[in-house]
């Protein structure tokens, strides 16, 4: 019981702060998060300029570097344009964009960060922003029967549509943020719970199932949505 | 001595135990996705690539109830909103 309670204390999967400040009287911390997601961002920014300096000199055989930037961003263009058919060319850049960006954040698990994907706050704004690209190019497409629509098949219906509008980006950031918290969850419990034996090798194989399989799936899936959710509102 | 908080926490923990018994249904329903993907794998072995990528979206939409499960647990246990 006492090596429990021991072992409970060392559990870490909190989001920790690290540094506060006060603004308009309110008060604000610097957390893990930011601090991974900081670290994400600039990781991001180093592949961008390699990749921009090696397709700016870009050569008729590839070379390795400009061979994987093609591949990245073949195989991206592919899933977007496998899912959304002609209106590809308007959100090729974003989803590309939030699928690098959820996929490194989602394996920087493995690096020791703390995942910023394990942050309902960081998922969230991920969810709300495709929430906002939903509704925009819903109303664009649609006009004004985009707001009759919300009162089909009944017009009783009405406030169960416009709930099911409104879960639509709560589900999408909290499939997110609980997949990779279970992850996060189940690695510290194995850290700090397993006699010291275990922690040797054993955990290699949980990082690839937590950290990159379940990581990538639910990228993919994110992204998957998304793209679905819009094509939806575009294709009536 | 029990005091009123740790009643609390004793039932936040039966009740997270409790949350996460919403992990059977999506246990179930993924197994049901993968049985048919496998034996639509072996009808059309051909079409592999797009049964899983399918098969994976629908398995991932399905786990959601699991997780809200997983979330209300979590929470029970590291943020302790009742106390």
């Amino acid at each position: 019981m006492n090596y429990l309670m021991t072992a409970a204390n060392d559990i870490d999967i909190m989001i920790k702060g690290l540094f506060s400040y006060k603004l308009f009287g309110q008060e604000f911390w610097i957390t893990t998060t930011h601090v991974s997601i900081f670290i994400v961002m600039a990781t991001i920014i180093i592949i961008a300029i390699i990749a921009k300096r090696s397709m700016s000199k870009a050569t008729e055989v590839p070379g390795t570097i400009q061979n994987i930037v093609e591949l990245v961003v073949e195989k991206l263009d592919g899933v977007v344009n496998g899912s959304m058919g002609k209106n590809a060319d308007k959100f090729r850049n974003y989803i590309g964009c939030i699928f690098i960006f959820i996929l490194l954040s989602n394996i920087s698990g493995i690096f020791g960060l703390r995942a910023p994907t394990a942050d309902y706050g960081v998922t969230l704004m991920l969810g709300v922003i495709s929430f906002v690209m939903i509704q925009y190019n819903g109303i664009k497409a649609q006009k004004g029967s985009y707001f009759t629509g919300l009162f089909k098949p009944l017009a009783i219906l009405f406030p169960v549509n416009v709930i099911s509008e409104f879960a639509t980006p709560i589900s999408l950031s909290l499939r997110l943020f609980g997949n990779i918290m279970s992850g996060t969850v189940i690695m510290a419990l194995w850290y700090a719970m397993v006699p010291i034996f275990f922690k040797l090798g054993v955990p290699a194989a949980l990082h690839v199932y937590f950290d990159l399989f379940s990581g990538a799936i639910q990228t993919y899936v994110f992204c998957m949505l998304t793209m679905t959710y819009i094509q939806d509102k575009m294709d009536v | 001595m029990f005091t009123g908080e740790d009643l609390i926490l004793a039932c936040s923990a039966i009740g997270a135990g409790l949350a996460v018994i919403a992990g059977i249904g999506p246990g179930i329903g993924q197994g049901i996705a993968a049985g048919y993907a496998a034996s639509a794998v072996g009808r059309n072995p051909g079409a592999k690539g797009d049964i899983t990528s399918t098969m994976l979206l629908g398995q991932a939409v399905a786990e959601t109830t699991g997780l809200y499960g997983l979330v209300v647990a979590i929470l029970l246990l590291f943020v302790k909103p009742l106390i």
